[in-house]
């Protein structure tokens, strides 16, 4: 990597070989904590890998971490490096050699820092093509969709402050329940009714922001069952902090029969909502809200908090 | 080009004409006490004004301001009237007025300004920029430690992830107060102090360009700060210091201080960027050649440029902010055909350049005391100049890498993966001439180089940390959460906040003529370069463990690590209030003198005496050599103070005729 960056004009006689001794600390410093990275670290990664976007999200971050740690070791070294070996003695008050620059080291080092950056934004587009957009918010017309086959389309609503989610193809019956399906491609079309949230299902690696009027869609698909933590990521007003929950991914088979049975339980509910669409006006929003409480489920513009403090985590 | 060496003056001493025979007592002259005044009456004029508009028979003909909700019209007006007021007490208007008038503007001898001694000088509108800069220092010190309060409040609350030390709403104030408060005010951290007092010493010239536009800048930012802290008293704002439509234009009176107070801050960086582009482009001595100026001047005309460029997007998307609360315009609203989109290009187009003034002043610092303190030549002076060029180039088309996760165009977004990338390159050229620096170099570690190389340490994790978030994918994880706030942190108070308090250890003797406490400065430096690490590191831990800013609840796993980061930030703020108490200490109760070159420097503010004379000069000097020749034989002084009788108007006639050749 960048080791060539020390190398310098021929040392005085008797000077030691300044470049060599921190070569040799920079390269088994850098090996070792590169393995340890890879091979240690990197399965405990956040976010996990429970989806394709969060195993995707992962890899990215362990590849960096990998790249990252040469670098920083580099700097680190040099300067612990200039620290013990070019301070001032006491009583030298002459000035130090007047270097500078090395046409030859500058070059080096620009071509390398380029080399490094341009592969990176290479990886990360690649990375992007390959893992659908990799649970980012896509916008309405997403263009990383080459692997998404027959996905299951489930719309999360933000509203101050409570996530709704909203299943189409099951008559578009809405709860505040998130449940999913493994082994199948989920496609999240995230949309706000007031202000701009974000949804972040933190083990799924997704995260979109809820803009009024928009349809944020991203994509993932889930490799096994486990509880799913729900943030908003995008400060939306007094309770933004509170605004959390938690859904569940469980088998296609348990996911499809409990979307049946919220649609039977829910029809009465549904039928008050305003029809499914990908964005809502936010007049609908009193609406929604008498839908809610006639289900007995929540009014949640307005007193879905009561007026203390919200529930304890 | 002739260099005007009559240093302007806006009063004479006693506030009259030169020659009047009678001056007038302390309290008829503009001073700060006017300007309070003039800003109470404002106040009171706009806010009557408001109710005017929103209650009367103008509003029935107007429906759009009837609808609006009636309170922001009184508190927008009585914002605007009274930075007018404020603005029209300190005497802005006086010299003014006098020249529409047809009379002699009012300009006071050295001798006179000299007489006026004390500290009267610095609660006045003064157009000598070391008292400019003076202000700004004190003037940032409050801002910084009033933020930084605020900051400890935070930290609080985040003791525990349920119990709750503040109600939901006093908590995102709190939040709101420290972010903007930060971000807006802590943009002159080092460009108002340091830039203003040191550029014309730094490039050889008795003043500034535009002294009038100069101290004005300076006395926008505390009515922008007082603005701001009164909108606690408006309930504050729920939207932290990004202020995303439509929540912005939901919340209720505070908004309009955000709005408000942002927007007069971003006016102040306009004339501060202004005038210090026109000082180092005009007023540079004669032999300052563009490769002679030194890195820290270079940081400074960077960060101008950014200021100048960006900060207008700023001022605009506040005042259509405003405009959609008070007339009921709908810039940012869907519905009627705006775009919440719209606001957030706007601010981050802003916004990301502003992180690089938050960014270079700070590479200006470091680079500019490292060769001092190695005893070296600066390592490839022109990758230094082209790196910070650079960075300022390329903070323009990183924008939308707030936006990555927003729902934008999805195929813009490998196109700002790889401009932020890019800028890591000459981010990177900082790091490559340090090095190159501190090769067989002879070190001193005294106490500005302390935090020097503690500024490397931390912008270093703060900028590796930046690729992470560049990376799309990676993002998704990251963004809105404690790992962005980390990393913002670290390049901001481990860098921008780091560089400051080197510059403050560095050139405080040659400000103020006195010597800062050494060992209180390196106790300083340890505990707050130990606490720093020890709140910030563990909070991308805290990030990647899928806890988002500004929360007041978290998961219960997270408590200890929260527990230790609030404690660390507790201890940081003690680190920063040994550094007050040193400041004030050093500064009002020892003033141990220091009149010569104690940190042995070429750099030519150093070649006059401590604090410098009344018009920096007493000759316009000529520049022999650059600023960094330690160690290179034979290099001549880097500046003829006493230049022969007629060198510099020869070389500025030369200069002409080339002009007019070319």
């Amino acid at each position: 990597m960048a080791a060539e960056a020390p190398a310098q004009p021929p040392a005085a006689a008797g000077e030691p070989n300044h470049g060599l001794r921190i070569f040799i600390p920079w390269l088994v410093l850098s090996v070792v904590a590169d393995l340890i990275i890879w091979i240690v670290w990197r399965p405990h990664m956040p976010p996990g890998a429970m989806s394709s976007a969060a195993a995707n999200q992962q890899f990215d971050i362990a590849i960096m971490a990998v790249l990252a740690a040469p670098v920083m070791i580099l700097v680190l070294t040099y300067f612990a490096y200039a620290l013990i070996v070019w301070r001032q003695k006491p009583g030298d008050e002459e000035d130090g050699p007047a270097i500078h620059g090395n046409t030859r080291i500058q070059a080096t080092w620009i071509v390398l820092t380029s080399v490094i950056v341009l592969f990176l934004a290479v990886f990360g587009t690649v990375e992007l093509f390959t893992a659908q957009g990799s649970g980012a918010g896509e916008g309405g017309s997403p263009i990383f969709t080459s692997d998404v086959k027959g996905p299951l389309q489930v719309q999360v609503i933000g509203q101050q402050w409570r996530f709704t989610y909203r299943y189409p193809q099951y008559g578009g019956f809405e709860t505040t329940d998130l449940v999913l399906p493994t082994n199948t491609w989920v496609e999240f079309h995230v949309t706000s009714i007031d202000v701009i949230h974000s949804f972040w299902a933190y083990q799924l690696g997704v995260k979109a922001d809820a803009n009024p009027g928009v349809d944020n869609v991203a994509y993932a698909k889930i490799y096994h069952t486990g509880s799913i933590t729900v943030r908003c990521a995008e400060l939306c007003g007094l309770w933004h902090g509170a605004m959390f929950d938690y859904g569940k991914a469980v088998s296609p088979a348990a996911f499809h029969a409990w979307a049946q049975g919220a649609e039977v339980h829910l029809a009465a509910v549904t039928k008050l909502l305003p029809p499914y669409a990908l964005t809502y006006d936010p007049t609908v929003v009193p609406q929604m809200s008498k839908a809610m409480v006639a289900a007995g489920l929540t009014g949640a513009p307005g007193l879905y908090y009561p007026p203390t403090d919200p529930a304890q985590p | 080009m002739a260099i005007e060496t009559q240093p302007e003056r806006a009063h004479g001493a006693g506030g009259s004409a030169p020659g009047s025979p009678r001056p007038r007592p302390w309290w008829m002259r503009p001073a700060i006490h006017t300007a309070i005044i003039g800003a109470v009456i404002g106040y009171v004029l706009g806010h009557l004004l408001g109710n005017f508009l929103a209650a009367s028979n103008v509003a029935t003909e107007y429906p759009n301001i009837a609808l609006s909700d009636s309170s922001d019209w009184p508190i927008v007006l009585g914002y605007a009237f009274a930075v007018v007021g404020w603005v029209a007490g300190l005497g802005v208007f006086n010299d003014l007025i006098r020249q529409m008038l047809g009379r002699p503007v009012r300009v006071a001898t050295e001798e006179e300004e000299a007489a006026n001694g004390g500290i009267a000088k610095y609660f006045r509108f003064t157009l000598d920029h070391k008292v400019v800069g003076i202000q700004y220092l004190v003037g940032m010190l409050i801002y910084f430690c009033t933020a930084g309060l605020f900051a400890m409040a935070i930290r609080a609350e985040l003791l525990s992830p349920s119990y709750h030390l503040f109600s939901s709403s006093a908590y995102v104030e709190i939040v709101g107060e420290h972010g903007t408060m930060m971000m807006m005010l802590m943009t002159s951290v080092i460009l108002g102090p340091f830039g203003n007092y040191l550029i014309p010493l730094m490039i050889g010239s008795k003043r500034v360009a535009f002294p009038r536009i100069e101290a004005l800048s300076f006395w926008i930012t505390p009515v922008a700060f007082l603005i701001l802290l009164s909108g606690l008293m408006l309930g504050g704002f729920p939207f932290g210091w990004t202020g995303y439509a439509p929540l912005s234009i939901q919340s209720t009176l505070g908004a309009d201080s955000y709005a408000m107070a942002f927007g007069l801050m971003g006016v102040s960086m306009i004339l501060a960027g202004f005038n210090i582009i026109v000082t180092v482009i005009c007023y540079r001595a004669p032999g300052m050649r563009w490769s002679r100026i030194p890195m820290f001047v270079w940081a400074m005309v960077a960060t101008s440029f950014l200021m100048v460029l960006a900060a207008p997007v700023l001022v605009g998307g506040m005042y259509m902010l405003l405009s959609d609360r008070t007339a009921q315009t709908a810039f940012f609203t869907d519905t009627l055909g705006g775009s919440s989109y719209l606001y957030q290009n706007l601010f981050w187009f802003f916004g990301h350049p502003e992180v690089y003034i938050l960014a270079l002043p700070g590479f200006g610092i470091v680079s500019e005391l490292l060769p001092v303190f190695t005893r070296k030549p600066l390592y490839g002076y022109k990758v230094a100049a082209a790196g910070m060029i650079g960075v300022t180039l390329l903070s323009f088309f990183v924008w939308q890498h707030h936006l990555f996760d927003s729902g934008i165009n999805p195929d813009m977004r490998p196109v700002f993966m790889l401009t932020t990338e890019l800028i890591s390159i000459p981010t990177g050229f900082i790091y490559l001439v340090a090095m190159g620096t501190l090769w067989k170099a002879k070190i001193r570690l005294t106490v500005p180089m302390l935090f020097t190389l503690g500024m490397y340490f931390n912008f270093l994790i703060g900028g590796i940390s930046g690729v992470f978030l560049s990376d799309v994918p990676a993002d998704t994880t990251e963004h809105g959460s404690f790992f962005v706030m980390a990393h913002f942190h670290y390049t901001i108070m481990g860098g921008l906040i780091f560089a400051f308090m080197a510059g403050c250890y560095y050139w405080l003797p040659k400000m103020m003529g006195i010597k800062l406490n050494q060992t209180l400065g390196k106790i300083h430096f340890w505990t707050m370069f130990l606490f720093f690490n020890s709140t910030f590191l563990p909070l991308f831990a805290v990030g990647m463990a899928g806890q988002p800013r500004r929360v007041f609840e978290y998961a219960r796993s997270l408590e200890t690590l929260n527990d230790w980061v609030s404690i660390s930030a507790f201890l940081l703020g003690a680190s920063i209030l040994i550094f007050v108490i040193n400041f004030v200490w050093s500064t009002v109760i020892a003033r141990v003198r220091e009149e010569g070159n104690p940190w042995n420097s070429r750099g030519l503010e150093w070649q006059v005496s401590s604090p410098p004379p009344p018009g920096n000069f007493a000759h316009v000097p000529v520049v022999l050599s650059g600023p960094y020749e330690y160690g290179t034989p034979g290099a001549p002084p880097v500046a003829d103070l006493n230049p022969p009788t007629g060198v510099v108007s020869a070389a500025y006639a030369g200069a002409d005729t080339a002009r007019a050749e070319a």
